[in-house]
């Protein structure tokens, strides 16, 4: 027997596979010569919640040294760090808390100690219509409100544990999120009555989720690493960029974005 | 026996691929971590993941079957179809098979979400889908219909209609024709489909984790589980996969070579 349409469907994967990879290849050509004369390729893998302020921050960086150019990759800090630990390249990581950072630290694959620069505490958020009429944090343990949170994996996840603990609710989530974003996509495309996510994540989301203080959110706080790599190609570009995140410019940014400072 | 030029260089390039396709799997065997494994292959949480996985998987393939049998008819014959009409439906089965995954799984959301175009009808009569072991089974469906689908209708093309035009001849009602000669006919598609179904569901992950979320026990299959692993315990995460493996390798290797599409025995 055959199968007639595999040919087409493996015509398109294939033309599929070859966008993926020149999308991800070229980037910006770096000019050959260039004022300040810092030049080079920087890829940074950095937290989910970090998304909006680092992809902020490398657009200044760029147009400050037009011969860098820096590749971002967000994503929940555990799998950025298993990455670096299975060897994939890259110059700078920024995790959402010092345990995940501290896997890559111990394997021997920072070139610094980590210096942090940050702090981000949970939210309580709510589709704008908020369904299920929550007003306080308690309220996630009716088994009525369904509840998005990190998995313990990730950051966001260990840290909503301790914020429950602490609050001494039992809640039982419908869903248990890879990141942050994904919990806060749960809450903005309302299939989910509330989730927890870091201040800033709220602060981004803007209108399109609603936020309720928790008053006891600050016992709760995760620290913001950075660290160059060792197996950084390009070490001088990276710590210029890094430089740059610990730069007034760039901590004015973070506090903007609703960061804290340690 | 000497080959010629073309003919090695088709070889070497034929090692390559299969080289692609098989070295990764060895990765796997090879760094599997062989004494925990026992242990980790019996944790409540391999096991939990590793049920829903055949449950799910075992329910999505009986509705790739119901649903997709009469699509592959339909498609088979839609040869003597205008051509536009024919190749929206073959293009629209096909779908599935090249969308990523993830896409998939929102475009479930955005259907039968809560807020969804049909969701938001069933959400006041007490019907949520999102979240739930139905949803799994939904995503799965989705993306291993094709598989289904394809193998059937290429068993029905290559099918000899003249069986069925005697058995009409001979005073056999349609229903008879399609239930005593055409689905013996096809029996081996429908079966390689099936196993191909079985193992595309087995193996989903991005639309499931996209439309159904990841909780333990409910909604959390065997490949994301391995995923959230692979974020923190790296050991786990590849006896995880090596049971999705040995699993899947079970399946297709179960089945007769002359099941398999492309081989006729």
């Amino acid at each position: 027997m055959r199968i007639r349409s595999l040919p087409i469907a493996a015509a398109a994967v294939a033309a599929l596979a070859l966008a993926g990879c020149s999308g991800a290849g070229s980037g910006t050509p770096a000019p050959s010569s260039t004022p300040d004369g810092l030049k080079g390729t920087v890829i940074v893998l950095a937290a989910a919640s970090l998304t909006e302020v680092y992809g902020g921050l490398a657009a200044k960086f760029e147009k400050l040294h037009p011969g860098v150019s820096i590749i971002e990759s967000f994503g929940g800090s555990s799998a950025l760090a298993a990455q670096i630990v299975q060897g994939a390249p890259a110059d700078l990581l920024a995790t959402a808390d010092e345990a995940t950072m501290k896997t890559v630290a111990d394997a021997g694959l920072a070139a610094q100690t980590p210096i942090v620069y940050a702090t981000n505490v949970l939210t309580l958020v709510v589709p704008p219509a908020n369904p299920a009429k929550v007003t306080e944090v308690a309220e996630l343990a009716n088994p009525a409100v369904k509840v998005a949170l990190c998995d313990t994996a990730v950051p966001c996840g260990s840290a909503a544990v301790a914020l429950l603990a602490a609050e001494k609710l039992t809640v039982t989530p419908v869903t248990l999120e890879t990141d942050v974003k994904a919990v806060l996509t749960k809450v903005e495309v309302g299939e989910v009555d509330a989730g927890l996510v870091y201040v800033t994540d709220a602060h981004s989301a803007g209108g399109k989720v609603k936020q309720i203080a928790i008053p006891d959110a600050a016992n709760v706080v995760n620290r913001y690493p950075i660290a160059l790599l060792s197996g950084s190609a390009d070490k001088a570009a990276a710590k210029a960029f890094e430089d740059f995140i610990l730069s007034t410019t760039g901590l004015a940014a973070l506090k903007a974005a609703g960061f804290g400072t340690p | 026996m000497r080959l010629s030029g073309p003919a090695v260089i088709i070889r070497v390039i034929a090692g390559l691929a299969l080289a692609l396709l098989v070295l990764p799997l060895l990765g796997i065997l090879l760094s599997a971590p062989w004494p925990r494994l026992p242990a980790l292959l019996v944790a409540p949480a391999t096991l939990q993941a590793l049920g829903l996985s055949l449950l799910t998987a075992l329910i999505s393939t009986a509705l790739c079957l119901l649903l997709g049998t009469p699509l592959a008819v339909v498609l088979a014959r839609s040869v003597s179809w205008p051509v536009v009409p024919r190749r929206l439906l073959r293009a629209a089965v096909t779908i599935p098979l090249v969308l990523p995954p993830v896409v998939g799984g929102l475009a479930l959301l955005l259907l039968l979400g809560r807020n969804g175009i049909l969701g938001k009808y069933l959400a006041p009569i007490g019907v949520t889908i999102p979240f739930t072991t139905g949803a799994v089974v939904i995503a799965q469906t989705f993306v291993a219909m094709p598989f289904l689908v394809f193998a059937v209708e290429g068993a029905l093309r290559g099918a000899d209609r003249r069986v069925e035009l005697a058995a009409a001849s001979l005073g056999a009602s349609p229903l008879r024709v399609f239930r005593t000669v055409t689905v013996p006919l096809v029996a081996p598609g429908i079966a390689a489909g099936a196993v191909l179904c079985f193992a595309r569901a087995l193996g989903e992950f991005g639309a499931t984790i996209t439309f159904a979320g990841s909780y333990p026990g409910i909604t959390r299959t065997l490949p994301i589980a391995s995923y959230l692993a692979s974020q923190s315990d790296l050991n786990q995460s590849i006896a995880l996969a090596l049971v999705l493996l040995v699993v899947s390798v079970a399946v297709l290797l179960g089945l007769r070579d002359r099941w398999l599409p492309g081989v006729r025995g």
